[in-house]
């Protein structure tokens, strides 16, 4: 569609293109579910009852800071970047900037 | 005697800042501070936000390893505090927080891959709607379709990204090991739905992403379809509507007069 002008035709043509391609929409499917209240994905319910929202957490002393000197050890390490830079395996010799 | 709003904004303010004093007013049984009883209050907050944000992040968790996403954590709590009661919704600063984060640099897609990662879990709180029918808009005029404007669901989210994100994300949350993305092969467009109760995540074909997000902002078919094809040369309507209207992107058209 090199032509920067949409006539009428061109734009119902595509739709009708688009529309003949879907066979149903997605409301058939939906219309004989219900949604579930009180199913939650983990966490993501308005208090995230588990570990750490009772004593449970206590013993975790998560808050203490720690100089950063962490690497990523996941799978961002395989991943190369365009210009054939590995990730920086090394830290990075600096701190954070402290919020002022 | 303190302000109990000045109260809560010390306490608040202390819970994730490990090196500020117990706030005033917080005692013990003894009379005296009671250093041990906010310690142990100040590190549920912070373990119970990082496995919120692990909750909502699972690729960039699965990106970074358990124990480098547990600090990363801890360094973002300190600087966003919750401002709604929805975990859920904790996190929207996520992305821009890792794009500024200087350790991160080497690292630049992680950004993007958080913000579909967040797009993700909005889609999947938003409200529900039927999508738009199809077959509503073979009922209207070939002389007015182009007048055409569209409703979009409450689900719908469009991330435009110079990484492969969508590649990214599947990668790392659909727990299928294989070769490492390329992250040579391209930036990829991601349009976000939820026609009925599932996230659906569809890549989209090159300018749909400007296309659809001028609908949305209320241009109407036509219009959209010449700014996509100014700035996109190959961009082609019929892909782009196919994808949106097969993904429920919409709910509703509306027809002049």
């Amino acid at each position: 569609m090199s032509n920067k002008t949409l006539t009428a035709a061109i734009v119902a043509g595509a739709v009708a293109t688009a529309v003949a391609s879907i066979a149903a929409p997605g409301t058939a499917s939906a219309a004989g579910k219900e949604k579930c209240y009180g199913v939650s994905l983990a966490g993501q319910n308005d208090c995230a009852a588990g570990p750490g929202t009772s004593c449970a957490g206590t013993s975790t002393v998560d808050y203490q800071g720690n100089a950063w000197t962490l690497v990523p050890k996941g799978t961002c390490a395989s991943i190369e970047l365009p210009d054939g830079r590995v990730g920086a395996l090394e830290p990075l010799d600096r701190d954070l900037p402290q919020d002022s | 005697m303190p302000r109990l709003p000045d109260l809560q904004a010390e306490f608040s303010a202390a819970l994730t800042q490990p090196d500020a004093a117990v706030p005033d007013g917080v005692t013990a049984p003894s009379g005296g501070r009671a250093n041990k009883r906010f310690a142990v209050y100040r590190n549920n907050v912070t373990v119970s936000l990082t496995a919120a944000l692990e909750d909502s992040f699972p690729a960039i968790a699965k990106l970074l390893g358990d124990e480098y996403f547990a600090a990363l954590a801890r360094e973002f709590i300190r600087r966003h505090q919750p401002s709604s009661p929805l975990l859920a919704e904790y996190g929207a600063e996520f992305g821009d927080f890792l794009d500024a984060f200087p350790p991160l640099a080497a690292y630049p897609y992680l950004g993007d891959v958080a913000r579909l990662e967040h797009a993700w879990l909005s889609a999947y709180h938003a409200a529900d709607a039927a999508p738009l029918d199809p077959a509503r808009l073979s009922a209207i005029p070939e002389t007015s379709l182009g007048e055409v404007r569209f409703t979009p669901h409450p689900a719908l989210r469009i991330l435009a990204s110079r990484w492969p994100i969508l590649t990214l994300f599947k990668a790392n949350r659909t727990g299928e090991e294989g070769q490492p993305p390329d992250l040579s092969s391209g930036g990829e467009s991601v349009l976000v739905t939820r026609p009925s109760l599932n996230v659906t995540l569809s890549r989209l074909s090159p300018g749909a992403s400007d296309f659809l997000e001028a609908l949305c902002g209320g241009d109407t078919l036509g219009g959209a379809a010449a700014l996509a094809i100014e700035k996109t040369a190959e961009f082609d309507l019929g892909t782009a509507l196919q994808t949106a209207l097969a993904a429920g992107a919409f709910s509703d058209i509306r027809t002049p007069g």
